[in-house]
């Protein structure tokens, strides 16, 4: 076994116990995309001097103890919608293709003063719209357990990084999913943190009020780490209400202890099941993999029950109104004006921005801006725009209600399995509604982490742990436990008959 | 023209802060730096930027609306407002609609027609834009994006004026008000106060207001009468005509004192506005209010009142002392220190505005110390100074903010009172000037300026002018010429 297998935290630790370097490790990615990325395609830059010469300036700061935390000279992929300065940063559309931004995001500052070091930016859907990371103009990304499908979006960049083992973790966007359902679809572990927790700044915006920022690992611990790194303070962000960092050396501890100690974690959690989720559109093999999840949480002393969440057939409409309301909006600054693509031979003003835009801009993002556009017009702003809002609101209660009675919902992350390259863009709606688990989540700002939890036939089944606002570290601590108790997922055992006959 | 015609005109009104820093960024807001050079990933709407609300600006306009009798919306926000336009880097400006800061305040004018209650309709806080520059030998445009996000705030009345009398007495109490604050100083000139004009006509004694223009472009207060009476003059001519006013914005062109359509109606932007997500909303609490009702300065009415009734100065004195905050300030201060307000007053009004004048000189931005006017009169009461040499130290007082003892020690300019030596030298001019001392006593008294002036002159001016005065006055009465042995 090479040591590309290995996750972010043991290669923290061998770089510690100078077993390995920042440069082997970083040297161990490259050659792993040399044989992977022909095929799976999950980068859109790679700059390996760049990245061998911050390797090598990190190993330095290791050695004379400027870095000593458990990521120090760990290689890690950065979604190209999260600035890096001097390194391009396109949102996998045409309109950025040359952008190289003149300041880090503020999770690139962290990620740096970690001593964490940058290997690439990954592909996704254009400014992240999209489920399959089809819409990237830079070419689409195959999923590792199997080519023949789509990774997901519209952090399939990152989340196909990972599975493929070439990267040890990655950072993606979640506004509607896009970090959780395609870490359910490659099989790794990525989380959606807390609206607030971490900073958006440098994060370029599709749908401000829900975007965040999260990390994709190959287990539950490495993307504690990297939350524990990116999450914090930032006045640069006003929406950024943490008060400091999140700290899990609670859960660190248990590790140290046994894997026994972190499954006891479980033990009183009270665990909700909303039946409308594995009721309508939901392939069955989806449904028996996360209900043997929820089985497995029971058996681990968790307090399992179903109960009715409600609200669920207004949380795409709502989500699809504000998202592209919003993103209307924010992609407006693409003009051919100060950076980025811009048309050729324009004749005035107005002609310049409709041929840049309507160049630059790929199909579904034009779909979204227009769908947003409308949206706030004079005449539809209070019958879709402010009706939106209301139902977010009650969507957010819903939850409220449901986190009175529970410490987690337990939720897939996606109602099937990665669906085959070509086949979701034809049938767009078939396409939205895939997001029917996710969305709500960003709606009502909740934090909530996808894991794989079985397999249909060759793809991974994903289970989504949803906590209240702010207790990201119950989600992490479940999540930690159930891993434990689940152990290898690529065997999938069906769901007890007790937990069949509940629902 | 059969019909009587009333001019109805509301006014929007933006001020233009002058915070140290941008409204959403930490920039400064200095004016005429070289291009883009106050400008960061904020205000030069970079992608992945976001805004962070400067508390100052906040703060300004909850002392504007104060001062202007408004109420505050506890919870305010702040919407986008999108439109295209290359100096606007967002494509969206960060203003208020929804929910703006102030609303249903009023300011009383007064003009030669009476005094007028204007209501003020509502205020909110907005950036402003950047600066697009003509390149005439490449035929491109370049933008500057230093004036972006620098913080205004827009004051909307209601159509409660009538003529531009009256819109000049709203603006520069407005405008007062703002300097008084010390949020703005309020240049129409260089663009810190810009004022659109709305305006409509109808008959006298209709109670429907008519269709009205918004008038742009107005860069002084001149500019401005002439525009409302040239758009008076238009709005009638068409009405008249039997023809119908359109509703348009209109661009005014000053030099050829001529407005032309910019858009109308129908042409009118969706500008699409909507709360911003990245900026949560303002919560103003109980003690914020309170605090800004506490610092609130007392106004120039108020002060010009106070000054009539205390210290007894005319109208016009008060008016001109109160005009700038910062030479009340003075005045008040000489005043506490050497009690007289009276001589105060004439050194604030005459002296210093004359040198103000002269050296162009903001009145906000005349600075010396308040002691050393006092001191300055303390020694032009007690004799050690005459008027002429007083206006030299007080011109070293205005400049350099001299001490006027020293200065006036330093120059030699302090009076002599030693009689003996006046007495010596009164005598020496009367002897010298024969001819003139004949004149007086012929009844032509008026040459007793020169004989003075002789005086002062040997003196090297620095005698009381008075005493000299009263001292040949006396010695004329006995004097006798010597008589010629010739």
């Amino acid at each position: 076994m090479g040591i590309e297998q290995l996750s972010a935290l043991e290669i923290g630790q061998k770089i510690k116990k100078k077993e390995l370097t920042a440069v082997e490790a970083a040297q161990a990615c490259f050659d792993r995309m040399d044989a992977m990325e022909s095929e799976v395609h999950a980068f859109i830059t790679i700059d390996r001097e760049r990245a061998m010469a911050e390797a090598r300036r990190v190993q330095k700061g290791i050695m004379d103890g400027t870095y000593t935390g458990p990521l120090a000279g760990v290689p890690v992929a950065v979604k190209d919608n999260i600035c890096t300065k001097g390194v391009a940063t396109t949102c996998a559309s045409r309109i950025l293709e040359n952008y190289v931004p003149p300041y880090d995001a503020h999770v690139i500052e962290r990620l740096k003063e970690a001593g964490a070091v940058i290997i690439g930016k990954t592909n996704m859907d254009e400014f992240a719209m999209g489920s399959t990371t089809e819409t990237s103009a830079m070419g689409i990304t195959r999923n590792p357990r199997n080519t023949d499908h789509v990774p997901g979006g519209s952090s399939g960049g990152s989340c196909a990084a990972v599975a493929a083992n070439e990267v040890f973790a990655a950072l993606g966007s979640d506004t509607g999913g896009s970090i959780r359902q395609p870490s359910a679809y490659c099989g790794v572990a990525g989380m959606k943190p807390t609206y607030g927790t971490v900073s958006r700044y440098g994060l370029i915006a599709y749908a401000s009020s829900l975007d965040q920022i999260g990390p994709v690992g190959k287990n539950v611990a490495d993307c504690a780490a990297l939350l524990e790194i990116i999450s914090g303070p930032d006045r640069r962000d006003s929406t950024c209400v943490a008060g400091e960092s999140l700290d899990f050396s609670g859960l660190w501890e248990e590790y140290k202890i046994s894997p026994e100690a972190v499954a006891a974690g479980l033990r009183g959690m009270r665990v909700g099941v909303p039946e409308e989720y594995f009721t309508g559109g939901i392939d069955p093999q989806i449904r028996d993999a996360v209900l043997k999840a929820a089985d497995t949480m029971k058996a681990g002393g968790a307090i399992v029950e179903t109960f009715s969440l409600g609200m669920t057939q207004y949380m795409i409409p709502a989500y699809y109104i504000i998202a592209c309301a919003q993103a209307s909006s924010n992609l407006a600054r693409f003009d051919g004006v100060k950076y980025g693509y811009r048309t050729e031979g324009a004749g005035d003003l107005h002609d310049m921005y409709k041929k840049t835009r309507a160049q630059g801009f790929g199909w579904e993002v034009k779909k979204r801006i227009l769908l947003g556009s409308f949206v706030l017009s004079s005449g539809y702003y209070d019958a879709y725009y402010i009706k939106a809002l209301k139902a977010n609101r009650l969507i957010k209660e819903a939850f409220d209600r449901a986190f009175e009675k529970y410490d987690l919902i337990l939720a897939p992350a996606a109602p099937s399995a990665a669906p085959k390259l070509g086949t979701s863009l034809t049938d767009p709606l078939k396409m939205y509604l895939s997001d029917i688990y996710t969305v709500a989540v960003n709606l009502a700002g909740l934090p909530a982490m996808s894991m794989p939890c079985g397999q249909t036939g060759s793809l991974p089944v994903g289970l989504q742990l949803i906590g209240q606002r702010f207790k990201d570290d119950i989600v992490v601590r479940g999540a930690a436990a159930y891993e434990v108790l689940r152990g290898n997922w690529m065997a999938s055992e069906a769901p007890s008959e007790e937990v069949k006959e509940a629902l | 023209m059969s019909k009587q015609y009333e001019t109805v005109i509301g006014l929007e009104v933006h001020v233009e802060l002058s915070t140290k820093t941008k409204i959403f960024c930490g920039c400064s807001t200095e004016f005429g730096g070289a291009p883009n050079t106050h400008i960061c990933p904020v205000c030069s709407g970079l992608p992945g930027a976001l805004p962070v609300l400067n508390r100052q600006v906040v703060e300004d306009a909850l002392a504007l609306g104060a001062a202007t009798h408004c109420h505050v919306n506890r919870l305010c926000r702040f919407d986008r407002k999108n439109y295209f336009y290359p100096d606007n880097p967002q494509n969206y400006q960060i203003s208020q609609l929804y929910l703006p800061i102030c609303h249903d305040g009023w300011l009383d004018i007064s003009t030669g027609g009476g005094t007028r209650r204007v209501r003020i309709h509502e205020m909110h806080m907005e950036e402003d834009a950047g600066k697009l520059v003509h390149d005439e030998w490449e035929d491109s445009s370049l933008v500057d994006f230093n004036r972006s996000g620098v913080p205004l705030i827009e004051i909307v009345s209601e159509p409660d004026m009538r003529n531009s009398e009256e819109v000049i007495a709203y603006l520069e109490k407005l405008r007062s008000i703002c300097r008084y604050l010390g949020i703005s100083d309020c240049k129409l000139q260089e663009g810190s106060m810009r004022a659109d004009v709305n305006l409509s006509v109808r008959e006298v004694g209709s109670d429907v207001l008519g269709v009205r223009t918004e008038m742009k472009n107005l860069n002084s207060f001149k500019a401005i009468v002439r525009a409302i009476d040239n758009e008076r003059e238009r709005q009638i001519e068409l009405l008249e005509e039997g023809r119908q006013v359109e509703q348009e914005t209109r661009r005014w062109d000053d030099n050829k004192e001529y407005s032309y359509a910019m858009r109308s109606k129908e042409d009118a932007k969706d500008y699409r506005y909507f709360p911003d997500p990245d900026l949560p909303p303002v919560y103003i609490d109980e003690q914020w209010m309170a605090r800004t009702n506490e610092d609130l300065p007392e106004m120039r009415e108020e002060k010009a009142a106070r000054y009539m009734e205390s210290w007894g100065l005319t109208e016009d004195e008060a008016a001109l002392l109160t005009d700038s905050r910062n030479i009340a300030e003075i005045f008040e201060k000489t005043v506490s220190l050497c009690g007289q307000a009276k001589k105060a007053a004439n050194w604030l009004t005459g002296e210093t505005i004359r040198l103000a004048r002269e050296t162009s000189v903001d009145l906000d931005h005349v600075s010396f110390a308040p002691e050393h006017l006092a001191a300055l009169i303390t020694l032009t009461d007690k004799g050690d100074l005459n008027n002429q040499n007083a206006r030299k130290v007080f011109e070293a007082i205005f400049t350099d903010d001299a001490d006027p003892e020293i200065y006036m020690e330093e120059k030699g300019l302090k009076t002599v009172t030693d009689t003996g030596l006046l007495e010596e030298i009164t005598d020496k001019v009367l002897s010298d000037n024969p001819k003139t001392v004949e004149e007086y006593k012929g009844g032509k008294t008026k040459v007793l300026g020169f004989l003075v002036g002789q005086v002062m002159k040997q003196m090297k001016g620095k005698a009381d002018p008075g005493l000299v005065n009263r001292m040949l006055t006396e010695r004329l009465v006995s004097y006798k010429l010597p008589k010629n042995d010739d």
